[in-house]
């Protein structure tokens, strides 16, 4: 009951932020609320199958990178670009997908992070694409024909309406048996092959469709910033998503959206502070680390040594 | 612009002056440009592989040990006036802000979270570029070439290589063959596979695994901070310069199997050899099945891949590499 609470005054929030908010201040809070689109991707694989990918930039780059070119040939139509943008991230998913999750661990990690930086270089040798500076879209994608998306109010409640369908899908997933079967995967695999279930499969459908709205979240990113770069896939990029999912809490379907509302906000605030906001933002990230189980165990330690 | 790319600008020889029948010449050239590219990565990959094989923990920090490495080559050369002095200096310093970096943080990730890890050596990263901006800039800088190193030598005809690189191959290999002796012949390298295999029956048996842990981390770093401060006078120093090695050195790891220095070894030779030939030849593979202009735009993309498709065919037969250290 509480998480439902939680969960109205939050979106009621966002819902009120035109009201009051200046064209840059619903910019930011539009940066925001795709990255928490993302995160929450992302925590749904994190949080529920236990799969720490490194490489989520890469399908929301992927997906950015749809729409852009996709513009650049003339198909403009929103339409037409997202359900693409999120095919393209999700056929992304499943290739690479498919040989990273045959490892665990550690291993999973760095092959992420390889397959995410392969996706990086690409984006960075497609010349007729800009290339190394990137691709600047000639206008926001059209919906049906009319151009909505380019008025900020429209364009915030699209991406809210978009946030909250994610969120919603992600909880629905996590409680069907879909969602059951990879959090026993992430609890004892073993046990769960006991049981009969290859967790195989069903972590590979999570990624996919993980990546998927990964992409849809680079869609709407495309648009917000009228922009494509690589630097859209970089892996500063995936640490970051990585870091919103874990401050706000993985395995919570809120958590990723609170973690990324509050990096992206903690961030530009920094930024407003000194050009030099890393060397706060650094440490800080370390300390959540270690204050992990309490600011008293950074004191004293812990008391199991 | 990348680090890769801006490798392959410096050291390859300028094309338009190539005729045709100078292809093996070149080829050679990319050859020794690949083995030089595959020492610096062992010698990044081997304190990756080091830490993680002996203490279990993925340190994503260990690119910008390599850099900081430049870094401080950078100002010990320009303290001390000479290559040689300086770079003593920049290993020490390297090796003290490693003891540093251990006692303050990476000590607080054993047994913790591979999750942890990633997250609290982010952190790290974004603090130590960030202070690399704040102290040195954000502008390109150079170490200049020692001076009994600045020449070329001739290998064979219309073949000059330069002296320093070919230093640099030598230098990288004897380090290597120090590693092989020091882990395998020495007492420091019994009680490093000791604590690889099972650290807690080792400290059990009185040896301070704390302060060992403690070496070995801060060593791995002075290997790094090595590379880099060889790398300098070829490559520009620059803020970020260790990312994409990093990112490279992570590849070797998997490919050579996570914890094994045999491994590392074998995988950062065969990834620098791939990475390089690749970039130079690929384009021109590609135009003998595929129209001129296909293969201009596909022929770069599928070079920056190769490495990658390596690392996952590599997997799919070998999902724990190539040399799994033993579990």
């Amino acid at each position: 009951m509480n998480r439902l609470i939680l969960a109205f005054v939050l979106f009621a929030a966002l819902a009120a932020v035109p009201a009051f908010a200046d064209t840059a201040m619903l910019t930011l809070v539009a940066r925001a609320m795709i990255f928490a689109l993302a995160a929450t991707s992302l925590g749904f694989i994190l949080g529920q199958g236990g799969l720490v990918s490194f490489g989520h930039a890469a399908t929301m780059g992927i997906g950015a990178y749809a729409v852009g070119i996709l513009m650049e040939e003339g198909v403009r139509d929103a339409l037409v670009a997202f359900p693409v943008a999120m095919a393209a991230a999700g056929l992304f998913a499943l290739v690479t997908g498919a040989i990273s999750l045959r490892t665990r661990g550690v291993y999973f990690i760095m092959i992420t992070l390889a397959f995410g930086q392969m996706a990086f270089f690409v984006t960075q040798s497609l010349s007729a694409y800009g290339g190394d500076d990137g691709l600047t879209l000639a206008a926001r994608s059209t919906v049906a024909g009319a151009r909505w998306l380019k008025d900020p109010k429209t364009f915030h409640y699209v991406v809210l309406g978009l946030l909250a369908f994610t969120v919603l899908v992600s909880t629905v997933l996590a409680r069907a048996p879909f969602g059951r079967v990879l959090a026993a995967g992430r609890d004892n695999e073993r046990r769960l092959r006991a049981l009969g279930v290859d967790p195989y499969a069903y972590r590979l459908v999570a990624y996919v469709i993980a990546g998927a709205f990964a992409g849809l979240a680079g869609a709407l990113y495309a648009n917000l910033t009228e922009f494509v770069s690589p630097a859209y896939l970089s892996w500063h990029r995936s640490a970051e998503f990585i870091v919103m999912v874990v401050a706000g809490g993985p395995a919570t379907a809120l958590g990723p959206v609170l973690g990324a509302l509050g990096v992206v906000l903690l961030e530009d605030g920094l930024a407003h502070l000194t050009e030099h906001w890393r060397i706060i933002f650094g440490p800080l990230l370390v300390l959540l680390v270690l204050a992990r189980g309490g600011i008293a165990t950074l004191l004293v330690g812990r008391r199991d040594g | 612009m990348t680090v890769l790319k801006r490798w392959r600008i410096l050291l390859e020889p300028s094309r338009s002056s190539l005729a045709p029948l100078m292809t093996l010449t070149l080829f050679l050239v990319q050859m020794l440009n690949g083995l030089q590219l595959g020492i610096l990565l062992f010698l990044v990959a081997a304190g990756l592989t080091l830490v993680f094989g002996v203490m279990d923990v993925i340190n994503l920090a260990h690119g910008v040990q390599y850099m900081l490495g430049a870094y401080l080559m950078v100002t010990a050369t320009a303290l001390t006036g000479s290559f040689w002095l300086g770079l003593p200096l920049a290993l020490a310093a390297a090796l003290v802000l490693g003891l540093l970096l251990e006692r303050l943080v990476i000590r607080q990730l054993y047994g913790r979270d591979h999750l942890d890890q990633v997250l609290a050596t982010f952190g790290i990263i974004l603090f130590v570029s960030e202070a690399v901006r704040m102290v040195w800039g954000s502008a390109p800088l150079a170490i200049p070439m020692p001076q009994a190193l600045s020449g070329s030598v001739r290998l064979m005809d219309g073949l000059n290589y330069p002296v320093y690189r070919l230093v640099l191959i030598g230098a990288g290999l004897g380090v290597a063959g120090l590693l092989y002796v020091l882990v395998t012949r020495t007492r420091a390298g019994m009680l490093l596979r000791a604590g690889a295999t099972n650290a807690p029956m080792v400290s059990a048996l009185g040896v301070d695994i704390t302060a060992l842990f403690a070496r070995i981390f801060a060593f791995g770093a002075m290997l790094a901070a090595f590379a880099g401060a060889m790398a300098g006078p070829i490559l520009s120093v620059e803020p970020g310069m260790g990312d994409n090695l990093l990112i490279l050195a992570f590849v070797v790891i998997v490919i050579g199997g996570i914890g094994s220095m045999r491994g590392a070894f074998v995988a950062a030779l065969l990834v620098g050899l791939i990475d390089t030939l690749g970039r130079s030849f690929l384009t021109d593979i590609l135009k003998l099945v595929m129209s001129a202009s296909a293969a201009s735009a596909a022929g770069p993309a599928l070079a920056s891949m190769s490495v990658y498709v390596l690392m996952a065919a590599i997997l799919f037969f070998r999902p724990r590499g190539l040399f799994p250290a033993p579990a």
